[in-house]
C-alpha cells in the first residue's frame, strides 16, 4: 500500500512541477494545489497506513492509526488553503492591473527597468 | 593607559575637536590649533632618544580584547622612535605649510585636518604597536584616511579615480597582510611582534612560513608602492600638495618599509626573502627612475622618484638581511646595508618633503605644475629655487648633501653583495650593482630636470595664469627647515648615527648583538678612492651627457606602447571584472520566473539524487506495509487520471475540474486511511478552493487562447526528476524506520490528561495548541491580505 501511495505522490509531484514551469499564472496556482495534495498524502503515507482504527478513543480498538500526522496535515491543509486563496486573488488582481496572466510578460530584472 | 598610549590616541581625540574649532574661531586658520599637537608630540618623542639610544626600550600594555590575545601594547624602540619622529616632525612642518597653502576662505579646512590627524594617529599607531592586530587596525586606518585625503577635492573626477585606485591596491595588500598575521598566529600562538621574533627559528621550520612571508610582503609592497603595485602613487598626486608631501613621500609609503624592517628578524634568514626584497626593490628603483624622466608634471616626476627611492630603501633592507647569516659583529659588511637603508629613509623624508613643498609653491604661485609651461623662474623665486636645488642635488646624490652619503653607502652595499656566497648570488648578483648604477644615472637626470626645466631656460609668461612671485614667508618656512636638515645631515651625518641609526639598526637586526653591545655607525664623507666613488663620478658624467642630449633620446619612451602599461592593465582588468560579472549575472538572472524555478528544481533533483546514490541510501523494504485493497487501486487510478488530465487539458475549466477531482480523491483516501477529520476538512476546503478557481477563471478567460499546455522536453525531464526523487525518498524513508512513533503517548493520554476522545482534535488544541494558534493567524493574515488587495488602490497620482 505504502509503495503504491509513494508512486501516486511522485506522480502528483511530477505533474505539479510540470505545471509550475508553465507560462500561465492559473496553471502555476493549479500546480501548487497539486503539490500540496501530494505533500499531504506523503505525510500520511510516511506515518504508516491502516495500522488500526480511526483515532477516536470511543472506538475502543486495540490499536489506532497514528494521530500525529493527521494533526499535522490538518494544519497544513488550512495553511495551504490560505495561501492558495491569497495567490488566486493576487492572480485576479494582477490580471486586472496588468492585463495579462502570462508570466513571460510579467518578467523584469534590474537591468531591464 | 600610559602617556605613550595617550600620545598615539591624541591625534584622534584632537580630530574630534577640529570641527568645533573651525566653527567657533572663524578668524583664525584652523591649522594653527592643529599645529600644536605634532609639535608637542615631536618634543615628547624627542625625549625618548636618550633612553632608546642607551639600549632601554619602553613599552606599556592596555588590555583590549584579552580573551583573543589582543593587547594594545605600545612599544618604543629604535625603529619605532625613528618613524615616530619622522611622522610628528614632518607632520608639524606639513601642517605649518598647509596653513599657507590652503586658504581658509575657500577650503573645507575642518575635514582636511580631521583626515590629516586621523592619518597621523594611525601612522603613530602602526610604528608603535607591538600587537599585530592593533598594527593591522592602524594600517587600514592609514589606507582609509589616505583615501579621504587623496579624494579631498572630491568634485574632481581624477581625485576620485586616484583615491579609489589607492584604496583598492592598499586594501588588497592590507588584507593579504591580515592573512599573514593569522598564519603567524597559528604558528606562534601570539600576536606580539617581539614574541614572534623570539620564535623565529620555529617559524622558519613551519610549513606556513612561506605563505605567511609572501602575504606579508604583499602588504608591504602594495603600501610602499613597489613594482608592480606602484601604480596608485602617481595617481595619488591629485591630493593637495601638503598631503602628497606628508603621506606620499615621507610617511605612509614608508609603512611598508617599516613592516619589512620590522619582520626582517622573523623572515630574513630565508633565501626567498633576500631575493624578493632585494630584487623587487632594485626593479622598482630602476623602473621608477626610468619612468620619472618622461613625466611632464612636477608632482608626477616626484611621485615616480618616490617609487624609485622606496625601491632603493627596500633593496637595502633585503641586502641587510644577508647579515643574519653571519652571526658575528666582525662581519659588518651586510649590516652596513641596514644602516644605509635607515640613513636614506631619513634623507629621503627630508629632501622629498622639501621638493614636494617647493613644487607646491611653484604650483601655487604660477598656477601650473607642467614643466613644459614653466621655465626661467629663478629670478622670480630665488628661495624656492635654492630649496629645490638642495633637494634635487641631494636626491641625485651629489656632495655635500645627505643624498650623496646614502648613495655611496648604497653602492657599497650592492657591490658587497657580490661577495655574498649564499643563494647563488654570485651568478645573478652582478645585476644588483649594474641596475643600481643605471638607476642612479636616471635619478640624476630627472633631478636635473626638476631644477633646470623649472627654474632656468626661457620664461614663458603667456602660458602662465598668474604673474609669478616668491611665496609668502610662512609657506617657505617648512621647506627651508627641511632643506637645512638636508645640508646638516650631509655635513654632519654623525649627529644621527648614535642617536637614531644605531638603535634602529639594533631593532632590525636584534640577534647580531651581544648583551650591552651596540652597533658602531660612523658615516664619513671621504673614504678613499673606492669603486663607489668612481661609480658616482660615472653617474654624474653620464648623467650630464644624457641630460644635455635629452631631446634626442627621449623618443625612446615612445617605443613603449601605451597599451602595455601597468595602469592600462589595471584599468582593463577592473573593467573586465565589471563587465564579466554583469555578463554572468545577465546569463542566469533572466527575469523569467520559470527559469528560476527550473534552477531550484534541478538543484533539488541533482543534490538529493546525488546524496541518495553516493551514500547508497536507497533501500526498499515492504515488510511492514499495509495490504492493497481494490478501492485504493481504483482511487489511485482516478487521481492519476485527474492529474494527467490537467496536464493535457485544452481548456482551463477542464483543468480546474480535474484538480477538484484530485482533491476529492485525496479526501476519499483520508476516509480509507481512517482520518475522518481530515476527510471533512479536505472536502470543505476543496469545494471552496474549486469555487475560488472558478471565480478567477470567470475573470481571466477572455484574452486566453484555449490552448493546450505546450510540451517542453526540459520541463518534462525536470518534473520527471522531481517525481522520481520524491518517490525514491518516500520509499527509502518508509523502509527504514529508525524508532517507534510517539503516538502511543497521545493514545494513552488523550483522555486521561486532556479529557478528549478525538485524538486529532486533542493534539490540535491541547498538546500542540500553538500550531493551531498560528495557523489561525495565517488564515487571518490571508483574509486581511485579500481584503487589502481587493480594496486598497493607490490613485494614479500617488503611484511611483
Amino acid at each position: 500500500m505504502e509503495v503504491m501511495m509513494s508512486i501516486v505522490c511522485g506522480i502528483l509531484f511530477m505533474a505539479a512541477t510540470y505545471l509550475m514551469l508553465s507560462k500561465s499564472l492559473l496553471r502555476i496556482i493549479i500546480g501548487t494545489g497539486l503539490l500540496s495534495h501530494g505533500a499531504h498524502l506523503l505525510i500520511l503515507t510516511m506515518g504508516g497506513l491502516k495500522g488500526g482504527a480511526a483515532p477516536l478513543l470511543g472506538e475502543k480498538a486495540k490499536s489506532y492509526v497514528d494521530p500525529l500526522p493527521q494533526a499535522l496535515i490538518l494544519t497544513a491543509i488550512v495553511i495551504s488553503f490560505g495561501v492558495t486563496a491569497f495567490m488566486l486573488v493576487l492572480a485576479y488582481r494582477s490580471y486586472q492591473e496588468l492585463g495579462t496572466d502570462n508570466m513571460d510578460h510579467m518578467r523584469g530584472t534590474d537591468s531591464h527597468e | 593607559m600610559s602617556l605613550l598610549h595617550l600620545a598615539i590616541l591624541l591625534p584622534f581625540i584632537m580630530a574630534l575637536f577640529v570641527p568645533f574649532l573651525y566653527k567657533w574661531f572663524k578668524s583664525v586658520h584652523t591649522g594653527w590649533f592643529v599645529l600644536l599637537l605634532p609639535v608637542f608630540l615631536f618634543i615628547y618623542f624627542f625625549r625618548y632618544i636618550n633612553p632608546v639610544s642607551s639600549g632601554s626600550n619602553t613599552y606599556s600594555t592596555v588590555n583590549w580584547i584579552p580573551s583573543l590575545g589582543i593587547q594594545f601594547t605600545a612599544y618604543v624602540d629604535g625603529l619605532g622612535l625613528l618613524f615616530a619622529l619622522l611622522i610628528t616632525g614632518i607632520g608639524a612642518l606639513v601642517i605649518l605649510y598647509s596653513i599657507y597653502y590652503l586658504p581658509r576662505a575657500k577650503e573645507q579646512l575642518h575635514t582636511f585636518y580631521v583626515y590629516l590627524l586621523l592619518f597621523m594617529g594611525a601612522m603613530l599607531g602602526i610604528v608603535l604597536s607591538d600587537n599585530m592586530i592593533v598594527l593591522y587596525t592602524f594600517w587600514e586606518l592609514t589606507s582609509l584616511s589616505s583615501f579621504l585625503l587623496i579624494g579631498y577635492w572630491h568634485t574632481r573626477e581624477k581625485s576620485r579615480y586616484g583615491a579609489l585606485k589607492s584604496m583598492m591596491i592598499t586594501v588588497f595588500g592590507g588584507l593579504c597582510m591580515l592573512g599573514g598575521i593569522i598564519l603567524l598566529y597559528l604558528v606562534t600562538n601570539t600576536f606580539s611582534i617581539r614574541e614572534m621574533v623570539t620564535q623565529a627559528p620555529i617559524i622558519m621550520e613551519h610549513p606556513y612560513f612561506l605563505p605567511a612571508m609572501l602575504l606579508f610582503l604583499l602588504g608591504a609592497f602594495t603600501k610602499s608602492a613597489q613594482f608592480p603595485f606602484y601604480i596608485w602613487l602617481p595617481d595619488a598626486m591629485e591630493a593637495p600638495t601638503p598631503v602628497s608631501a606628508y603621506l606620499h613621500s615621507a610617511t605612509m609609503v614608508k609603512a611598508g618599509i617599516y613592516l619589512t624592517a620590522r619582520f626582517t628578524p622573523v623572515f630574513g634568514l630565508a633565501p626567498e626573502w633576500f631575493w624578493l626584497v632585494t630584487g623587487i626593490g632594485i626593479i622598482t628603483l630602476a623602473w621608477g627612475s626610468f619612468h620619472a624622466i618622461k613625466q611632464t608634471d612636477l608632482k608626477a616626476i616626484l611621485a615616480f622618484s618616490t617609487v624609485s627611492q622606496l625601491g632603493l630603501i627596500m633593496s637595502l633592507l633585503g641586502a641587510g638581511s644577508a647579515s643574519l647569516h653571519f652571526e658575528s659583529l666582525d662581519n659588518k659588511m651586510f649590516s652596513a646595508a641596514v644602516v644605509a637603508a635607515i640613513f636614506h629613509l631619513i634623507n629621503h623624508a627630508t629632501f622629498k618633503g622639501s621638493l614636494f613643498m617647493a613644487a607646491g609653491i611653484v604650483d601655487h604661485e604660477t598656477g601650473t605644475r607642467d614643466i613644459r609651461k614653466l621655465g626661467g623662474l629663478m629670478s622670480f623665486m630665488p628661495i624656492t629655487f635654492t630649496i629645490t636645488v638642495i633637494g634635487a642635488f641631494s636626491m641625485a646624490g651629489l656632495p655635500p648633501f645627505n643624498g650623496f652619503l646614502s648613495k655611496e653607502m648604497f653602492f657599497t652595499s650592492m657591490l658587497k653583495l657580490l661577495e655574498f656566497n649564499l643563494f647563488n648570488v654570485e651568478t645573478w648578483g652582478i645585476l644588483f650593482p649594474v641596475l643600481a648604477w643605471i638607476a642612479s644615472v636616471f635619478t640624476f637626470i630627472y633631478s636635473m630636470i626638476i631644477v633646470f626645466k623649472t627654474f632656468t631656460g626661457k620664461y614663458q609668461p603667456e602660458k602662465l595664469d598668474k604673474v609669478p612671485h616668491e611665496a609668502p614667508l610662512g609657506m617657505l618656512i617648512s621647506p627651508i627647515i627641511l632643506a637645512s636638515l638636508v645640508v646638516l645631515f650631509g655635513i654632519f651625518p654623525n649627529v644621527l648615527s648614535f642617536s637614531i641609526i644605531e638603535p634602529a639598526t639594533a631593532s632590525i637586526l636584534p640577534y647580531l648583538l651581544e648583551d650591552g653591545e651596540q652597533f658602531h655607525v660612523h658615516i664619513s664623507h671621504w673614504h678613499g678612492w673606492g669603486p663607489e666613488l668612481y661609480m658616482t663620478l660615472g653617474v654624474i658624467g653620464l648623467g650630464i651627457l644624457l641630460y644635455l642630449g635629452l631631446a634626442k633620446w627621449k623618443l625612446v619612451y615612445k617605443l613603449f606602447p601605451e597599451k602595455l602599461t601597468l595602469n592600462k592593465a589595471y584599468d582593463v582588468s577592473l573593467r573586465g571584472l565589471d563587465k564579466g560579472s554583469l555578463k554572468v549575472q545577465e546569463l542566469y538572472m533572466t527575469g523569467f520566473l520559470r527559469d528560476y524555478l527550473g534552477y531550484i528544481f534541478t538543484f533539488v533533483v541533482l543534490m538529493t539524487g546525488w546524496a541518495l546514490f553516493s551514500k547508497s541510501a536507497f533501500t526498499f523494504e515492504t515488510a511492514g506495509n499495509a495490504p492493497i485493497g481494490i478501492y485504493e487501486i481504483v482511487l489511485a487510478a482516478v487521481m492519476i487520471l485527474g492529474a494527467v488530465t490537467i496536464l493535457f487539458a485544452k481548456s482551463r475549466l477542464t483543468s480546474i475540474i480535474a484538480l477538484g477531482s484530485v482533491g476529492y480523491g485525496v479526501a476519499l483516501f483520508f476516509v480509507f486511511f481512517r482520518a475522518p477529520d481530515l476527510a471533512l476538512t479536505q472536502l470543505v476546503i476543496e469545494t471552496i478552493s474549486v469555487s475560488l478557481f472558478l471565480l478567477c477563471f470567470y475573470y481571466l478567460p477572455e484574452l486566453q487562447k484555449r490552448e493546450k499546455l505546450p510540451f517542453k522536453l526540459a520541463n518534462f525531464l525536470v518534473s520527471l526528476g522531481v517525481g522520481t526523487v520524491v518517490t525514491l525518498i518516500a520509499l527509502s524513508a518508509n523502509s527504514q524506520r529508525v524508532s517507534e512513533t510517539i503516538s502511543s503517548y497521545f493514545i494513552e493520554n488523550s483522555y486521561k490528561e486532556a479529557g478528549g476522545k478525538n485524538m486529532v482534535n486533542v493534539i490540535l488544541v491541547d498538546f500542540r495548541g500553538f500550531d493551531t494558534l498560528f495557523e489561525i493567524t495565517v488564515l487571518g493574515i490571508a483574509a486581511l491580505g485579500i481584503f487589502a488587495m481587493v480594496k486598497l488602490r493607490l490613485s494614479k497620482g500617488e503611484e511611483s
